[in-house]
């Protein structure tokens, strides 16, 4: 059984693309074109968070319904959400396949779901997994799978032959003892579900079996075998494994097959080393490895360089730079032979998807390396400069100070020998385009994370236009998209081409066609057409997005029974704050999934590191972040600060939280305006508003709301300079993106003392990282700026109520971004019902009550609430 | 008798014969030549818009006129009565104006249905008659686009649907059904939400009916309107674990003979079918004769496809008569033909 997998955003960075920028009609193309392919099933999964993952699945199931080619094999529809699972089983006409239930959360959940998706007609993929955690040994799998299948079948009817048990496949011979026997736990539980639990299916993940041989093609496709040569027989029914790395059993070499089977089987104690002994003779074409280090310091000098760049190596590179300068007849031939000659190679391979972005951020430190070696002989020689493909000018745009994926781009843009003048951030537009002046610059590049650096840009394309600019404008930045762009962006700046970059990996492609007079206008004018086909699908859609008005969705609001309802008090009202907190305890608390997204790695942590096409880049990636992350820790380059605060809180308007100073409820300290879904809910679903977990006024209940700001980026700054200053890029960015995973994870280590200790309304609470990663605890901590409260200026309230630039150290620009850049701030609402969701697009009637409400007028607001607008305001 | 009794003794008439389910209500309901005055009667007679055409409304204000064509079928040899409810939905009824009427149009057809039936059992007491609940396909469709040009957008979702059939079944099952019968399905989706509503509802009301499900083939090429096949329609509906399976409408007796047999093959349940009388001529009527019908369904009953028989469009008590006649010497077909391999029938 074959399962298609890159219509799943967790897994394929393509994919993730197309659905981010909406663009649906590419991203039809990827399943039908693995429908082509052969799979059988295609799995479809859009838990990301950047997207309502939502809206987004529903949204492509109507469009795959329509699709014959597509529609005529099952869906699996893939998520760890049950109600993106549910919203998913109601769209779709067949019978679905839902990925996957679980024991995890207990038997209730467990039942609940299970009898919905039989109501809903889907067949299962149900995890050997319970309360306690994965199974994995053959116990542990045998009786989590029979209490699971007693639940479905005997106890709510659900038909066997619609189960398909996944047992779990870990990795075998990766020298610790405990797991020689993985793999035969996993073929055990197989035989003895096929016996005992009639009609089930049994399912895994094959490629995770030979993770340890990681590298060694051969050896892994040999394990692969093996592996379903026996747990086929005993009953596998169908696995996920990539169909391209595996070899036929009966064609394997004697000597290797019974290596593998013993170490498949455990047959001996030695099996893993006498696998390992000979596992080198099999590699055959793999990927060169790093024991042929030596190997490579005969060649000749040039393939010595090009093997440094394409391998990230600095060792040796001064030395062969050296040995370069003293064959060539000027130094600066050296960088335009074989330093460039090799940075040609990085490209094509980076091009050609066989190298990852980490890897070129290493590369090109080998290159500067080399070049800082060759300045001081050119100079001497006074050669002039080396010709570059043109000159760029980046920045992060006035109020925004987030610049990771600004510097990866500008690395990469260097690497491929274009001239870059990076302004920083907190950029205004005049110094911008005064630099362009300046420099005689090519191209700008502008970059922005936060929603009003949206707004910012628009004003450059305006300042552009009137003052008679040409030259390229490039978008890019986390925000941005192709919709904006095209949108709003573009018909401001009507002299030269806006072009939308969906990331770094394409912005050399972007420039070089720019910049290249055969190319330049076909490209342009493509992407014109492109833009004019997004406004005119963007404008179909809006006016198709009914929404219902403010005061119906006010009507509509989440009725919670405030009854039945106690608020429980916090340990203290007022704020408390933390200084230098300990960074061991921070670091245990990482959400390693979106420190490989800001690297452009797509997928989901542990998994990634064995993932077939990033899993290599992905394993050094994580292995050099570790160093880091040791060496901030044990040198204190880093200071954590943060501050939390509660108070006494009642709604008194619909979206309007007051704050009071103390429990006399009668000094308001502040009012917070909350903004409502005003999206048509089908029965029974309200539109929600933060607003709606404080109890109201008239309840008499005494309720209460929290907020904190935490800091991780003290220090940060400052280290990450010094590597840049260093021609490091590659250390520069990895301490900010580690700096930034420190300040989520300081987050939600102190989200999880308030729920236990400083509020305390759960202090039972146990949960493991990945629970808690799933956010499985009781309350939220929405941040300003997110889709629950996508109001930035909000942040100034809170930042008041903390006293937080005094506590933490944070300060708001204009554009109410916090800096230093690594830095968190939110409320906190403990209701039990309380969840995350967006507030969705809303219309100009809301708008103008929160105008009224915050004493702002509503043009002002309108431009602060952009990205949430239903309407175009001008 | 009680209703759990009326359902014990169905299915055991299931096991002895081929039961007959009636034919076509709206063909019977245009020969009475009813004119706007008697669809409004006195009930609806300042009623702002035209309700003449809304054949189901006539359950409120014809009553006797529909239980007297219901005897008609029942005289005729039916063994099963469909409620007069296809359109009696929400989202249907709203084309009249009409949806706060939804409850009692189900409430008060399945009445009329269940005492036509009563009626007729006391006087056959050995031959018992039956009511099923009628569930029509409403006019929208949750997994096709109304518009071309946007493939992706929808005039219905599963959850609206879901409370449409929600309210219907509840009234269905207080006016005395048997059974509930979701019929000509042309969006397997819109059967999904169907089944999910009928069985959120025995839940409410704490016990179960046996369920019919009959899905539309709507032309040659053997598909469903939504683009099924036979066998992807039945794996799609499986989990409802009907009582019966089966196709009606839109074809006639000799064009859905394949896919009869296909299922017949392939289902785990009871089989039925109710075709049309042949395909309409040119002027949209139907020719075929109910003893040409009944020739074309003989032959089913002979091959062994069929437990359930009956008609749709243009089918009246002639043509019920003709086929209750031709397929009464046959047995109807045993479980032996599920396929291997799965687990049992279901009860």
């Amino acid at each position: 059984m074959n399962v298609g997998e890159r219509t799943n955003v967790t897994g394929s960075a393509r994919f993730k693309r197309l659905i981010v920028e909406e663009d649906y009609d590419t991203a039809l193309e990827v399943a039908q074109e693995q429908v082509e392919n052969g799979a059988q099933v295609i799995d479809i999964n859009m838990d990301e968070g950047m997207l309502e993952s939502q809206t987004a699945m529903v949204t492509f199931l109507n469009l795959v319904a329509a699709e014959p080619e597509i529609a005529k094999v099952p869906i699996m529809i893939d998520s760890s959400k049950w109600e993106i699972i549910e919203a998913g089983l109601k769209c779709v006409q067949g019978k679905p396949v839902v990925n996957s239930i679980s024991l995890k959360e207990g038997e209730e959940a467990f039942r609940h779901h299970a009898k919905l998706c039989m109501r809903y007609g889907a067949a299962i993929i149900v995890m050997a997994f319970d309360e306690d955690g994965q199974a994995d040994t053959f116990e542990r799998k045998r009786e989590i799978c029979k209490r699971s299948y007693d639940v479905l079948v005997n106890e709510i009817g659900f038909p066997a032959e619609d189960i398909i048990f996944d047992p779990n496949i870990f990795a075998v011979a990766t020298g610790i003892e405990e797991h020689n026997n993985y793999a035969v736990d996993f073929i055990d539980a197989t035989r003895w579900i096929k016996q005992n639990l009639p009609h089930a299916m049994i399912s895994g993940g094959v490629s995770n079996v030979s993770f340890s041989f990681r590298g060694n093609n051969p050896v892994r496709e040999a394990i692969h075998s093996v592996f379903l040569y026996h747990a086929i027989k005993e009953g596998m029914t169908m696995g996920i494994v990539n169909a391209s790395q595996l070899a036929v059993y009966d064609d394997l070499p004697t000597e290797l097959r019974d290596l593998v089977e013993d170490v498949i089987l455990n047959r001996r104690d030695d099996s893993t080393d006498r696998l390992l002994d000979v596992a080198e003779k099999y590699r055959g074409n793999g990927v060169e490895e790093k024991k042929e280090d030596l190997e490579w310091r005969s060649w000749p000098v040039t393939k010595r360089i090009e093997h440094a760049l394409v391998k990230g190596i600095t060792n040796f590179i001064l030395e062969d730079t050296e040995a370069a300068r003293i064959e060539a007849d000027r130094p600066i031939q050296v960088i335009e032979g074989p330093l460039m000659d090799g940075m040609n190679v990085v490209g094509d391979l980076f091009g050609a998807g066989k190298m990852f972005l980490p890897q070129v951020v290493k590369s090109a430190r080998v290159m500067k390396q080399a070049v800082a070696h060759l300045i001081p002989f050119i100079e001497a020689e006074k050669s002039g400069e080396v010709e570059a493909k043109g000159k760029i000018i980046m920045a992060t745009v006035k109020g925004d100070v987030h610049d990771i994926g600004k510097n990866i781009v500008g690395v990469v843009l260097q690497c491929n020998n274009y001239e870059v003048v990076d302004l920083g951030v907190m950029v205004p537009a005049e110094k911008i385009l005064q630099a362009a002046k300046e420099h005689n610059a090519d191209i700008i590049g502008l970059s922005g994370l936060i929603t009003p650096s949206l707004d910012e840009m628009v004003h450059i394309a305006k300042e552009m236009e009137r003052q008679g600019f040409d030259i390229p404008l490039l978008i890019g930045g986390a925000t941005t998209s192709k919709a904006h762009t095209a949108v709003k962006i573009e018909p401001q700046y009507k002299r030269g081409p806006v072009i939308y970059v969906t990331d770094a990996s394409r912005a050399v492609g972007v420039a070089s066609n720019l910049l290249s007079d055969e190319l330049r206008d076909e490209f342009v004018a493509g992407r014109r057409k492109e833009y004019e086909e997004t406004r005119i699908r963007n404008a179909n859609r809006r006016a198709k997005a009914d929404r219902i008005s403010y005061e119906k969705a006010c009507d509509n609001k989440l009725a919670l029974d405030w009854n039945s309802f106690s608020p429980v008090k916090p340990a203290f009202t007022g704020i408390k704050a933390f200084d230098d907190y300990d960074l061991a305890t921070i670091a245990q608390r990482i959400d390693w999934t979106p420190f490989f997204m800001s690297w452009d790695l797509a997928g989901k942590y542990p998994q990634i590191l064995t993932d077939d096409v990033v899993g290599e880049a992905a394993t050094s990636l994580f292995d050099d972040a570790k160093v880091m992350l040791k060496k901030i820790i044990d040198e204190k380059l880093i200071k954590a600060r943060g501050v939390i605060g509660f108070w006494p809180a009642n709604t008194t308007q619909a979206d309007q939280i007051e704050v009071y100073a103390d429990e006399n409820r009668s000094d308001v300290k502040a009012l917070l305006q909350h903004i409502r879904q005003q999206t048509p809910k089908p029965e029974g679903k309200p539109n929600l508003s933060l607003a709606d977990y404080i109890a109201p006024k008239e309840t008499g209940l005494e309720d209460y709301i929290g907020g904190f700001a935490v800091n991780a980026g003290i220090g940060a700054e400052e280290l990450a300079n010094e590597y840049e200053a260093a021609g490091d890029d590659y250390n520069s960015i990895m301490v900010k993106a580690l700096a930034d995973r420190l300040a989520e994870a300081f987050a939600e280590h102190l989200h999880e003392r308030v729920r236990k200790e400083f509020w305390g309304y759960a202090q039972d609470e146990n949960l493991d990282n990945d629970a808690l990663i799933k956010e499985q605890y009781q309350g939220i901590r929405p941040a300003p700026g997110y889709p629950a409260c996508p109001d930035h200026t909000e942040k100034e309230t809170l930042f008041n109520l903390l006293d937080a630039t005094k506590h933490s150290g944070l300060e708001l620009t204009e554009s109410f971004a916090m800096t230093p850049a690594a830095a968190v701030s939110g409320w906190y609402f403990a209701h039990p019902d309380a969840k995350y969701f967006g507030t969705g697009k809303i219309d100009l009637d809301q708008v103008e009550q929160i105008a009224e409400r915050k004493g702002k007028t509503t043009e002002e607001m309108e431009r602060w609430l952009m990205p949430v607008l239903s309407y175009d305001p001008s | 008798m009680s209703l759990a009794t009326r359902i014990q003794t169905l299915k055991s008439a299931l096991k002895e014969r081929i039961l007959i389910l009636d034919g076509g209500m709206g063909t019977m309901i245009q020969g009475e030549k009813l004119t706007e005055a008697d669809f409004r009667a006195e009930r609806f007679k300042d009623w702002p818009s035209d309700v003449q055409g809304n054949n189901d409304l006539l359950v409120l204000t014809q009553g006797d006129l529909i239980k007297r064509l219901h005897l008609d079928y029942l005289n005729a040899g039916a063994d099963i009565l469909e409620t007069n409810t296809f359109n009696s939905t929400r989202l249907s009824q709203s084309d009249y104006g009409m949806e706060e009427l939804t409850y009692e149009l189900n409430l008060e057809a399945a009445k009329i249905a269940r005492a036509a039936a009563d009626e007729k059992t006391t006087e056959t007491p050995e031959k018992p008659r039956f009511v099923a609940g009628v569930l029509g396909p409403t006019s929208r469709t949750a997994s096709l686009s109304p518009d071309v040009n946007d493939p992706g957008f929808r005039n219905v979702d599963f959850d609206t649907l879901a409370v449409n059939y929600r309210e219907a079944t509840r009234a269905l099952i207080e006016g005395g059904a048997d059974l509930i019968l979701i019929e000509t399905i042309f969006d397997t989706l819109n059967a999904k939400a169907a089944i999910f509503a009928v069985q959120d509802v025995f839940d409410e009301v704490g016990f179960e009916l046996p369920i019919m499900i009959s899905g539309t083939i709507t032309d040659a090429s053997g598909r469903t309107l939504s683009g099924q096949t036979t066998e992807a329609f039945w794996n799609s509906i499986r989990h409802a674990k009907p009582i019966s399976v089966g196709l009606n409408c839109a074809l006639g007796a000799t064009e859905l003979r394949p896919y009869l047999e296909e299922l017949s093959n392939k289902a785990q349940s009871h089989v039925s079918a109710h075709p049309n009388a042949g395909l309409p001529n040119e002027f949209g009527e139907y020719d075929q004769t109910g003893k040409e019908m009944a020739v074309i369904v003989e032959e089913f009953a002979a091959s062994g496809f069929l437990n359930i028989i009956g008609g749709c469009c243009g089918t009246a008590p002639e043509h019920i008569k003709a086929i209750a006649e031709a397929v009464a010497k046959y047995p109807p077909p045993s479980n032996t033909r599920y396929p291997k391999g799965l687990p049992p029938e279901w009860p």
